[in-house]
């Protein structure tokens, strides 16, 4: 049974079940809603969540443990014989897995027989061809033991299905008896509504919270692989970066150094851009800005949210590279050799960074309270006296939390350090010289053909990690100072 | 002209500090203040009182413009200090507010320690020639404040931390740290504690000595105990401006006469 209809039916159970739960619990109370604990609506709701909640959550356990049980089986039963030199177990596993959904598409296209593909055991080369021809994407030839376990994976897959389907339904129902038997007038059926919009929400919580554990290890596993192929020293105090292009190991230099340096040079020649221009634009908006212009101004300032990142980086490689090679390049002052380097790529990151600082710093800025301006004008103080001496002092903490919530995304910026910065991995003090940082040779070092299992390819999971745990040290820094202002007026 | 002998002066025999005749004030199109005319007495505590809403404290940010940090608002009418008008154009609002002090209702100590929240004034004007007349300023201002002895042991500490009657002090030392010679006072007791309120009052009272104190109050009785002058503003109108003792014990306007017996408001 597809698993729409599976779940249109437990839907259909649970709308059941509302309908009928509130006309019992209407019923118990001879028909007058006042003499029931709780709204009628709750009796149905209760009823419903109940053939709901229960037959959903083990339709999800069902899907998420099947495939592992079917998986262990069949490799269990494949012999050793039929993995050959140079593959492995899990290549089998998914060469039976293509021959199964094969199987499976002609019998859905009507051009084998159900019986047939269960049992065909003779003609491997028939088979294959058959495949083959109905765009099925099969290796050179079906083997025996293949073929053999992808008909026991497909039966076995059929059962599971059929089984889950019968478990859910009969779940769904019991919960709709359980329900209705509690749809009497003394129930307290608004209090567990309450309990289970808790669990609701709790559950949305916690998917999030549980992603993010899921990213941490998925980064973890790779990073640990990484270090045992290459030693933690060397990639984390190596001053040079220089993995060899072969991609199958041997002399590659994976330093970190040069990358962190071209990453933090970026970021702040960003933030020098960024933070002044941001800053001075959010207190023009608060401060002396009419409400018209503000009305207008801040909603185009933002526009530069809004706008990717690839286009940012276009805009570095095609003017602002160029413009700042023809005052800084050979025909200029000589310091520059090409479009690409760190100020290019900073400057136009520093430009996409305005808004955040802007914004940002803006709300806390209005967040001061007017007594502390009053005060200050009372005192005969003038406007840029007293945003100087009260008003940014008492803001100061929030607006340090703005900078650093966009200093971590300037770490992680990529597109524009590809097109803008280049992409040669360099330790230098000259900005106008090309260097790159770590999120561009993450792309880089994943994007090229090295082998999946090597250093130069698992580098890029070491380089994710120490990204992460840098940005995230950034961003509860951040909250931390953000809050910690928060509570310093009510 | 603070050093005048500390004689009882009797009321009656002071000058006009702040004369204001035909004042208007417009909120957008509400009127929140007709023709008041109104002459405020130097060396003398004047209380606003009335019900909330009748424009009192309209007035009294008007006598430091403070209203013009408000777009909408708009003043008209001729207000007087010294003789001199105060919406000349000649005048910058901001030299004005550094003669007329104000405090507020609810106290705004900068976040700031003790210490630069009495010196924030003083610097700004320039008004002490090294770190020690600075230290000067700082402590005359805060034993005028009545408040000298509870911080001295720290100044360095925040401001923000003091209680909420130490904190209302800090202000109203904070305003007289430069030297006006006019303090506003919007309800400076309403957010305050009874202790800290006599607190309050008690310096009121020593203040005038030096300075024309403008109190608005919603408290009769604090108008009765602190002020020798009184005006009773309703509805945007001066209703009644006189002795205080007079004003309380026999009121000419009805009005006056319902709200202080509390008919009205």
């Amino acid at each position: 049974m597809p698993l729409l209809w599976l779940f249109l039916i437990v839907l259909a159970i649970a709308a059941v079940g509302y309908v009928l739960g509130r006309s019992r619990a209407l019923q118990s109370a001879g028909g007058d809603s006042r003499d029931l604990h709780s709204l009628p609506s709750y009796y149905g709701t209760n009823v419903a969540m109940k053939a709901a909640v229960p037959a959903f959550l083990l339709m999800l356990v069902w899907l998420l443990v099947q495939p592992l049980y079917i998986n262990t089986v069949i490799s269990g039963a494949i012999p050793d014989s039929a993995i050959s030199d140079g593959a492995n177990l899990g290549l089998v596993m998914s060469e039976v897995r293509r021959t199964a959904e094969g199987l499976d598409a002609l019998v859905a296209a009507g051009e084998m027989t159900e019986a047939f593909a269960r049992s065909a055991r003779a003609d491997l080369g028939d088979i294959t061809q058959r495949l083959q021809d109905a765009g099925q994407i099969v290796t050179s030839e079906v083997t025996q033991p293949i073929l053999r376990a992808a008909q026991d994976y497909r039966v076995m897959n059929a059962t599971g299905s059929l089984l889950m389907s019968g478990a859910v339904i009969v779940l769904s129902l019991a919960g709709l008896l359980w329900g209705l038997r509690e749809s009497q007038a003394a129930f307290r059926a608004r209090n567990v509504v309450e309990a289970g919009v808790r669990a609701l929400l709790i559950a949305a919580a916690s998917i999030a919270i549980l992603t993010t554990i899921g990213i941490v290890l998925s980064l973890v596993f790779n990073t640990i692989e990484f270090f045992r192929l290459y030693p933690a020293s060397d990639f984390f105090f190596g001053l040079e970066w220089a993995p060899s292009f072969s991609g199958r190991g041997g002399s590659s230099e994976l330093g970190v150094i040069p990358l962190l340096w071209g990453t933090f040079y970026i970021s702040i020649v960003a933030l020098l851009v960024a933070v002044p221009i941001g800053l001075f634009a959010a207190i023009y908006l608060s401060e002396y800005a009419s409400r018209r212009v503000r009305g207008i101004a801040k909603p185009m300032l933002e526009v530069l949210a809004g706008i990717p990142t690839i286009v940012y980086g276009l805009f570095a490689l095609l003017t602002v590279g160029p413009l700042l090679l023809s005052v800084f390049g050979r025909e200029g002052l000589g310091w520059m050799q090409a479009g690409t380097a760190v100020m290019t790529a900073g400057i136009v990151m520093g430009i996409m960074l305005i808004p955040f600082v802007s914004s940002l710093s803006d709300d806390i800025i209005n967040a001061v309270p007017q007594a502390m301006r009053d005060g200050s004008y009372g005192l005969g103080a003038t406007k840029s006296e007293t945003i100087k001496q009260v008003v940014l002092p008492a803001a100061l903490p929030g607006i340090v939390g703005a900078i650093l919530l966009a200093a971590s995304r300037a770490i992680g910026e990529t597109m524009i350090v590809v097109l803008g910065a280049g992409a040669a991995a360099r330790l230098s003090l000259n900005p106008f010289e090309a260097m790159t940082t770590v999120t561009a040779k993450i792309v880089s070092q994943l994007t090229g053909d090295a082998d999946f299992a090597s250093p130069e390819a698992l580098v890029a999971f070491a380089l994710g990690m120490t990204l992460f745990v840098i940005t995230l040290g950034l961003n509860v820094f951040a909250l931390y100072i953000v809050r910690k202002y928060r509570e310093q007026y009510e | 002209m603070y050093d005048a002998p500390n004689t009882e002066l009797h009321v009656t025999q002071n000058d006009i500090k702040i004369a204001a005749r035909k004042v208007q004030v417009y909120y957008g199109d509400t009127h929140a203040i007709k023709d008041v005319d109104v002459d405020i007495e130097d060396k003398t505590v004047t209380a606003f009182i009335g019900p909330s809403g009748c424009g009192k404290s309209t007035f009294l940010r008007c006598i430091n413009r403070m209203n013009d940090t408000i777009d909408i608002c708009r003043v008209e009418g001729d207000i007087q200090i010294d003789g001199e008008d105060i919406y000349d154009k000649r005048v910058d609002p901001v030299q004005l507010r550094a003669k007329v002090g104000m405090v507020f209702q609810k106290p705004n100590p900068f976040p700031k320690s003790i210490y630069d929240n009495i010196a924030y004034g003083p610097k700004i004007h320039g008004l002490a020639k090294n770190k020690a007349d600075l230290d000067e300023i700082v402590e005359k201002a805060l034993r005028r404040g009545a408040i000298w002895d509870e911080v001295k042991d720290r100044l360095h500490a925040p401001g923000t931390g003091l209680s909420g009657g130490q904190q209302q002090r800090l202000c109203i030392a904070r305003a007289v740290a430069t030297e006006p010679e006019v303090l506003l006072m919007d309800e400076p007791c309403s957010a305050l504690d009874p202790i800290a309120t006599a607190q309050v009052e008690e310096l009121i009272d020593e203040l005038k000595q030096n300075y024309s104190v403008v109190i608005v109050t919603h408290s009769m009785q604090q108008a009765a105990r602190v002020s020798q002058k009184t005006a009773f503003f309703h509805l945007g109108h001066l209703v009644e401006y006189g002795e205080t003792g007079k004003i309380f014990t026999n009121p000419e306007d009805t009005r006056t006469e319902s709200y202080i017996t509390g008919r009205i408001g």
